[in-house]
């Protein structure tokens, strides 16, 4: 309470100056892109950009628009830039083609920390049960097990040139279920809630009714202008749903704000600098029906691919209409059928019978009918399963493919994981297969999960191409640029960057029969051992009676008896 | 144990032993009997009852609505099937991608190592098509299979409308946790061969196949359907897999929960369950039912298309619909009703089934014999041999020269017999099979001729502890994997090694110990399966059934890695071969 009132009067002074020009900004944005196989992607992303100074020291105690828990957290941790990321379900290229942001099935962390920090994994230790607290999710089962320290994978996204991978920390929980409990916290950090703008929407009876959820958190460094004179840290929360419209023998396809999400939008959030709603059209723009029909057509470059959307302007009041709801309605003709042939793609699987060894396969395809191109590799696998790292082939087209950069770190049991990363390249239209072979290591008894016969995880491997070797980021607030195409680095349109996330695996170890079948075989087989051997010693030694060796006493009561002439007793 | 340490009373005990050893023996020959015959008695068996509590208490609905549609798309299916004149592939995947599954097909060849004249097939290639349903927000971890065989002729299209049937309706539910996998497989066992190879980048039987495109993490369960007629009277369960191998019991479990659920006719082995277990007809039906099991098992062949899924640790059934005389019917709505509560249940498993048994015999689809019951039929027996053990070495080399001839040569000189011979390559091989078992009982004679000077008393007896221990190892490790393999074997092997010595008179001996051979316990199973299934045949047809058993056990070996085949001949002939040896001791 009295904390409370201090910052109350701390903060008095502030506003009965004569108020300067706010130095943090949001906006927020919404794109639906009706996909390929005829489910409809909404993502949504939040950006609070604040021009403050977490660091040296710098004691920040004003919050206006970002949230206070993780400015705590940047400034008490030294962070420079944390990605989190909270997945259920996995993405599905070969049907809905590329997401505006990859994530792999469960949680996903990495954070980047200030060349400050002395001691890296402590801090991290701290830093994951921090969060986990924060995001009410089970991010403290991040030990040294699952952590690894990528030497190229994982690039700063933001300003910074240390590229020290020291200072980098990974880890994945691919068991991490994500549900309603994750998503209130997540929704709690933006600045309206979920009372006003396009947060209203994020209901989750709707969102954890769908094919695909993932949400995320970024925080990273960025310019606050061209010249990049002075910085910004920037929050990006994003929120990616599919949902699933499978109705067979229609072609025609039926979608609004209103059967998504079960609910209308009726305003902006009113400390929104910006607010728009981005309607996909590229594919078959005649084929489409929005309604209500709007007149502003936006284009962008995003993955490689120029778009055409349709733009709602939130801010705008006319937009509501006379109902003053906006329920956008799409219709739009969908062509079903095969499936996409994304330029990058991905599988992983475990190949292999018995609970000994097995091996895994990892495929990856580049389907450009003429060029080739890198690839960076990252496979992160527990230690339980110890991989054969001289069985490891990369093969393209039936021919080794000799990959031209190596990092592999072993792992030490019960410590910490394999670390493989490898930069291949991909020859035009072929499948490189990558695969290692394993044995399944025997767990201590108490090492097992409660449920062990469900199996073990190991987490996606990524595939990121096009490697980042500078921190070459268009971190510029280019403000004609919608947020889902600046996230990441795009130097030219020839090239941009893609990270594919593969399946996870789930593995059975070895498991004990922990149940009492297997008591009573050990019971019963100690029993046996014993019976049997003494039975086994009884009936090969033979027996002879032998005469009892005489005491002391009776042997010279015998020496005596004999010079006595008396026969000894 | 002081009554052994007491040397008097210790050489007394053996005394009384050696004295009684051969009526001890045929007690404990009648007890392990009589210990067999009487686990098929239902007061002295278990009910059984579900063990994984993921499925036990959960209720779930079924409401699968489309049956006849489902019988309808069958009939497509079959006159695609007819105009195509094999699998329609085309009509399939077509048909699967607007029924919203992710689809993918698999080509596979295979050119038999001999022409199998039952299915008749030589140089097999097909393709099998499958199509994923992606469970919603699931990471792709696990799998749940369904398939259906496309088999020639008018067999089966049935099993292929309700699996597409399913997958509509599957498609449309919101629920699941796991991927489902609906597969057709061409050539019915050579095509899941091909797949699971495939699915598991496995090459263990030198098929060609065709990298599958598209997976669904590590299979959980799997059932295969096989259907052939637009109503049924009741259900079938096969449980026997290859190698003998069974599923978890939970699954047979849960097909007998779902039946009396739904008010499905339920059998297994194609007998329905009596209620008059204290009559002896009762009591012979479940002799017969269990025996029909045993039979099956000891056989080592997959007796359905699941057989193949269980040497992957992927709990597998066969469904099978029987169409009887009966009056009460069951529609194809009804059985896609109880697919999808078996689905369900199914799909709310946490582990894999682990929980119930792996070794059991079932007397009747809602009693089951567990392993530490039937253990002790087969222990009486093998007791037999520790005193033979206790009493009593050289031709162990040869015997195991000609069980790996008997093993090599039949697929070697297939191509030379039919050349000199006017007989086919599935013939040639069979009778060369025949005829390298019986040139082994040519052997004694050669054997000598090898060793030095006479066999001396002590010589045979060295032989006989030897193949005495060496068949109790082997019959004790058969029965470990395989019971029923294990005691039919046991059944004839150990009164022949009990008895043989070179003292008994030769003529009636060797008779008898030919009729005990592993080559005649094949014969009589041949003729005993045929009365259980209550189509007895005559002498000749058992003779060519006979042919054909030994022709496909080869075949089995070579295409799916069965390991009868390779027991009989590498390990089973050779033992009994050593007790030919003793008995034609000089």
């Amino acid at each position: 309470m009295s904390k409370y009132a201090a910052a109350q009067k701390q903060a008095e002074p502030a506003v009965l100056q004569p108020t300067p020009q706010p130095k943090d900004d949001f906006q927020e944005e919404l794109v639906v892109r009706p996909l390929h196989s005829g489910d409809i992607y909404a993502s949504f992303q939040f950006r609070t950009l604040w021009e403050t100074d977490f660091m040296r020291g710098n004691k920040v105690s004003h919050y206006r628009l970002f949230p206070k828990s993780l400015g705590q957290v940047i400034s008490k941790f030294s962070v420079r830039e944390l990605h989190i990321s909270f997945t259920q379900g996995y993405w599905r290229t070969m049907q809905w083609g590329q997401p505006y942001l990859p994530s792999p099935p469960g949680a996903e962390l990495w954070v980047w920390f200030q060349d400050s920090v002395t001691d890296v994994d402590a801090t991290w230790k701290e830093l994951t049960n921090v969060l986990s607290g924060i995001f009410c999710a089970s991010l403290n089962f991040i030990d040294s097990t699952n952590t690894v320290q990528p030497s190229a994978s994982f690039k700063p996204l933001g300003i910074g040139n240390v590229t020290d991978h020291r200072f980098l920390r990974y880890a994945t929980l691919p068991r991490e279920i994500v549900c309603t409990e994750n998503l209130t916290p997540w929704k709690k950090l933006l600045p309206c809630g979920s009372k006003a703008g396009l947060a209203v929407l994020l209901k989750s009876e709707k969102l954890f009714h769908s094919s695909f959820h993932s949400q995320a958190v970024h925080i990273r460094p960025v310019c606050q202008d061209w010249q990049c004179k002075t910085t910004s840290w920037e929050l990006r929360q994003t929120l990616n749903v599919v949902f699933d419209l499978h109705n067979s023998g229609q072609g025609k396809r039926e979608w609004s704000l209103f059967k998504m999400f079960s609910r209308t939008l009726t305003e902006a959030c009113p400390l929104a600098s910006s607010s728009k709603i981005y309607i996909d059209i590229t594919d078959n723009p005649e084929q489409f029906e929005l309604s209500p029909a709007t007149s502003l057509l936006s284009q962008a470059m995003v993955l490689g691919d120029r778009r055409t959307f349709s733009v709602y302007d939130l801010t705008q009041q006319d937009t509501f209409g006379s109902v003053r709801s906006l329920n956008l309605l799409i219709r739009w003709k969908s062509t079903e059928g095969d499936m996409l042939r994304p330029l990058l793609h991905a599988e992983r699987y475990v190949a292999g019978y018995g609970l000994q060894t097995g091996e895994i396969h990892t495929l990856m395809y580049n389907h450009h009918p003429y060029r080739s191109f890198p690839v960076l590799l990252l496979d992160s696998v527990p230690w339980y399963l110890r991989l054969y790292i001289h069985t490891l082939t990369v093969t393209s087209k039936g021919k080794d493919n000799k990959p031209s950069y190596i990092h592999y770190q072993p792992s030490k049991d019960r410590v910490r994981p394999h670390l493989l990363e490898m930069l291949v390249q991909l020859p035009p239209n072929s499948v490189t297969e990558v695969t290692v072979q394993f044995e399944r290591a025997l767990l201590k008894w108490t090492e097992y999960t409660p449920d062990p016969n469900h199996g073990f995880y190991v987490g996606s491997s990524v595939i990121s191409s096009l490697v980042p070797s500078t921190v070459a980021m268009d971190t510029n607030s280019t403000r004609e640029r919608p947020l889902f195409s600046s996230f990441f680095p795009c130097k030219e349109e020839s090239s941009y960057f893609v990270r594919v996330y593969t399946e996870p695996l789930l593995v059975n170890l070895p498991t004990p029969d922990f149940s009492m079948p297997y008591n009573v075989i050990c019971l019963t087989c100690t029993v046996v051992a014993v019976g049997y051997g003494s039975l086994y010693n009884l009936l090969t030694r033979s027996f002879q009676i032998e005469e009892p060796s005489p005491g002391l006493a009776k042997r010279i009561a015998n020496v005596i008896r004999k010079m006595r002439g008396v026969p000894p007793l | 144990m002081g009554l052994l340490s007491d040397p008097n009373r210790r050489r007394a005990l053996i005394n009384l032993l050696t004295r009684l050893n051969a009526p001890i023996c045929v007690v404990c020959y009648m007890a392990g009997v009589a210990w067999f015959m009487g686990l098929a008695f239902e007061p002295f068996t278990l009910r059984t009852y579900m063990s994984e509590n993921a499925m036990g208490s959960t209720m779930v609905e079924e409401r699968f609505p489309s049956g006849e549609r489902a019988v309808a798309t069958g009939r497509e299916f079959a006159a695609h099937k007819k105009k195509v004149s094999g699998m329609p592939v085309e009509w399939l995947v077509k048909t699967m991608q607007a029924r919203g599954l992710e689809v993918y097909t698999q080509r596979f060849s295979r050119t038999l190592p001999f022409p199998d004249e039952n299915k008749e097939r030589y140089m097999v290639k097909g393709t099998n098509v499958y199509g994923i349903l992606r469970a919603p927000r699931a990471p792709r971890t696990e799998a749940l299979v369904l398939s259906a065989p496309c088999t020639p002729g008018d067999n089966n299209n049935q099993a292929v409308g309700l699996l597409l049937g399913l997958a509509q309706y599957f498609r449309n539910q919101i629920y699941w946790a796991k991927d489902i996998i609906f597969l057709v497989n061409d050539h019915d066992l050579i095509g899941m061969q091909a797949w699971l190879e495939g699915y598991h980048h496995t090459n263990t039987t030198g098929m060609d196949w065709s990298p599958l495109q598209g997976r669904g993490g590590s299979i959980q369960a799997a059932l295969s359907l096989e259907l052939s007629s637009d109503v049924v009277t009741s259900m079938d369960l096969v449980l026997e897999g290859l190698n003998g191998q069974l599923p978890n019991l939970d699954l047979a479990n849960l097909f007998y929960a779902f039946c009396q659920k739904i008010g499905v006719l339920c059998t297994i082995q194609g007998k329905l369950q009596r209620n008059d277990w204290d009559s002896v007809s009762g009591y012979s039906h479940a002799v017969q039912t269990m025996m029909l099991m045993v039979m099956k098992q000891a056989s080592g062949r997959p007796w359905g298309d699941h057989g193949l899924f269980l040497r992957y640790h992927i709990e597998a059934a066969t469904i099978k619909g029987i169409n009887s005389f009966r009056q009460y019917k069951t529609d194809a709505t009804t059985i896609g009703r109880l697919l999808e509560g078996m689905y369900r249940k199914l799909n709310n498993l946490l582990e894999r089934l682990h929980q119930s048994y792996f070794f059991y015999l079932m007397p009747s689809l809602s009693h089951f014999v567990s392993i530490g019951y039937y253990m002790p039929a087969f222990g009486l027996l093998a007791v037999i041999l520790l005193p033979g053990v206790l009493s009593v070495l050289t031709p162990l080399v040869i015997s195991h020269l000609t069980g790996a001839a008997l093993y090599m040569l039949p697929i070697r000189f297939q191509e030379m017999a039919v050349e000199h011979f006017p007989v086919s390559e599935t013939e040639a091989v069979v009778l060369t099979a025949i005829a390298v078992y019986t040139a082994g009982l040519a052997l004694p004679h050669n054997t000598h001729r090898l060793l030095s000077g006479e066999g001396t008393e002590q010589g045979w007896r060295v032989l006989k502890l030897v193949a005495l221990l060496y068949l109790a190892v082997l019959l004790g490790c058969t029965a470990l994997i395989n019971f029923s393999l294990g005691f039919i074997l046991a059944l004839t092997l150990v009164p022949a090694a009990a008895f043989v010595t070179p003292h008994v008179p030769k003529v009636l001996s060797a008779f008898v110990l030919v009729i005990l051979s592993p080559a005649c316990t094949l014969l009589f199973s041949v003729f005993f399966f045929q009365e259980l299934q209550e189509m007895p045949v005559s002498f000749l047809d058992g003779w060519l059934l006979y042919l054909s058993v030994i022709s496909q056990g080869i075949l089995d070996h070579f295409l799916y890695g069965s390991l009868v085949y390779p027991l009989i001949a590498l390990l089973v002939y050779p033992c009994w071969l050593l007790f030919w040896n003793i008995l034609f001791w000089k």
